[in-house]
């Protein structure tokens, strides 16, 4: 049993020693359930998008161009929201964006056979462009979406509760079954291990990988739908600070960056050190500036602990 | 005896050099075939147009006394009817379970296309006891295929193909890079087949391990067939001069 979760339970040790690192420290801060409140309503942003990337980072893909879809999608969201008021129409248009973005990186990466870092460091400038002349380079506001019945719905809160964090384990639990409990997500385990095996088992692999893309389309929009509602407005700078943390959260939590393996629990575990990373420092007295620096070092921790404890890379 | 496959002048070129040249022959059941030949002999051509992977330009291919249409023939139809490969490769995934290998795109599900895990666990275990042989303390079908031995990798695809019944299992090159120890096992597992029914292709390079375990050894050169021997017409020797001067047959 341990031998097979070692990794999920030398990450669940390092989340632990964090926190009661900032306990000791910061009782104040740390034995208050506010901080905690704070961290379930801005940590599932992270999580969402580092769950949705882990099946392409375990099928051997890549997307870099997620906050772009995030900040695209987004504006989708707020212009259709200021224009006709009508929530289902705003959400239904943003998604559909998200997959249309999604799409055509699939498109560019499995049918014209481009690599995945290639083409969504392409379409990641892409769909930024796009955002930065159709709005203008102008933020929106909408502040009365606070009052709807989508806010209450996707962000609440729900008894102090944010309703995200609930969403959150809600798609986790769902990915998780996908992923290894269902034949699709086999194929997506299979492919990150040996795509040449996958096909000579008669599965169909572009059409796997062109759904993991167009399902990250999707969750960056939705992402960005929860990030519009908790905030009540939009900038086109949308998604920027989300790129470095979401690979970080998913390399903590034992994401094999060779594909083929990794785990639903993992990224979460590592979403969740990073959130709390940042504000714990804060409260501890130290200066911004050292955030980056501990997260540097808590990065190469963990992929170092991967690779000793899976054995695998290059052995040379 | 039943015919289980059956070539008439298979034919197939690539850039209007033909690698496949009027290949027939016709393969029995329970029996065990190999087929010989050089580099460039076109014989991971055949095993291709047999899989599924290449579809020939012409000919005819019986299975089981059903015509195949060749233009239309592809890897899932070879399995629908009862042919599996097994390549030199392993075509397993080394870091994903041994069950989920089993079962990769024939998994057991419910109406959703959720896995029945346990199930899975406990049919892989009654091939790697029973066919396999494998009685080791820490073995399991949740272990990772890397811990089991190149000829045990081997052994399982082959299994693998007995478990899904498979009327002709082609073995491509199964011992090719393998310890010594490794290939007595593959070639045991091989033997094997015949104790279930099965029929088999062996394409290998060395003729011992052909002899060893097949009946019939056809020889091939340049795609075209110089010789269909039985066993008991020919010594392994004459068989590996045979094989040296294919040019002049």
């Amino acid at each position: 049993m341990f031998e097979k979760f070692k990794y999920q339970f030398s990450i669940f040790i390092v989340l632990c020693f964090t926190i009661s690192t900032f306990i000791i420290l910061v009782p104040e801060v740390f034995l208050k359930s506010n901080i905690y409140i704070s961290y379930l309503s801005i940590i599932p942003f992270t999580a969402f998008l580092a769950l949705s990337l882990t099946p392409l980072i375990i099928a051997k893909e890549i997307d870099l161009s997620f906050p772009s879809i995030m900040a695209l999608s987004g504006f989708v969201f707020s212009q259709t929201y200021i224009s006709f008021e009508n929530t289902a129409l705003s959400v239904f248009l943003c998604l559909l964006v998200g997959c249309l973005a999604g799409l055509f990186n699939a498109f560019i990466i499995v049918k014209l056979k481009v690599p995945s870092i290639i083409a969504t460091i392409g379409s990641q400038f892409l769909f930024r462009g796009l955002t930065m002349i159709l709005s203008d380079g102008r933020a929106l506001s909408f502040i009365d979406i606070k009052d709807t019945f989508l806010n209450d719905l996707l962000v609440g809160p729900w008894f102090f509760f944010p309703a995200q964090a609930f969403w959150l384990i809600v798609f986790a639990v769902f990915l998780y079954f996908i992923l290894f409990r269902h034949k699709f997500g086999n194929s997506i385990l299979f492919i990150g291990s040996d795509i040449k095996t996958c096909k000579m088992m008669g599965i169909n692999t572009n059409k796997v990988r062109m759904f993991l893309f167009v399902q990250m389309g999707f969750i960056s929009a939705l992402c960005s739908i929860f990030l519009c509602l908790e905030m009540g407005s939009w900038w086109p700078s949308n998604g920027e600070g989300y790129l470095l943390l979401v690979f970080a959260s998913i390399f903590i939590g034992g994401t094999s960056v060779f594909g083929g393996s990794g785990t639903i629990f993992g990224t979460l575990i590592g979403a969740i050190i990073i959130g709390i990373i940042e504000s714990g420092i804060i409260a501890v007295g130290l200066d911004g500036f050292y955030t980056r620096f501990v997260y540097g070092v808590i990065i190469l921790i963990a992929v170092c602990t991967h690779s000793k404890l899976l054995k695998k890379g290059n052995d040379d | 005896m039943q015919k289980v496959l059956e070539l008439k002048n298979i034919t197939k070129s690539f850039n209007k050099m033909k690698v496949l040249n009027n290949i027939s022959f016709s393969l029995y059941s329970n029996e065990i075939i190999a087929i010989l030949g050089d580099n460039g002999a076109g014989k991971s051509t055949l095993i291709k147009t047999l899989s599924g992977l290449v579809h020939a330009d012409s000919g005819e291919m019986l299975v089981n006394s059903k015509k195949i249409d060749i233009k239309k023939y592809s890897i899932s139809q070879a399995r629908e009817n009862g042919i599996e490969t097994v390549y030199q490769d392993n075509s397993l995934g080394l870091e994903q379970e041994i069950h989920r290998n089993i079962f990769l795109g024939r998994e057991i599900t419910n109406i959703f296309g959720f896995i029945d895990i346990n199930k899975q666990k406990i049919e892989s275990m009654k091939l790697l006891k029973g066919f396999l042989g494998l009685k080791g303390l820490g073995l399991s079908s949740s272990s990772q295929v890397s811990s089991l031995s190149g000829g045990e990798r081997q052994g399982l695809v082959i299994a693998r193909a007995v478990y899904f019944d498979a009327k002709l299992v082609i073995l491509d090159e199964p011992t090719r890079s393998l310890a010594i120890k490794e290939v007595k096992k593959v070639l045991d597992f091989i033997k094997e087949l015949k104790n279930h029914n099965k029929s088999a292709i062996f394409i290998t390079h060395n003729i011992l391990h052909a002899y060893e375990v097949c009946s019939r050894f056809i020889l091939i050169d340049r795609g075209e067939i110089k010789a269909d021997i039985n066993k008991s017409d020919i010594s392994v020797q004459d068989l590996q001069n045979k094989l040296i001067n294919i040019e002049s047959l």
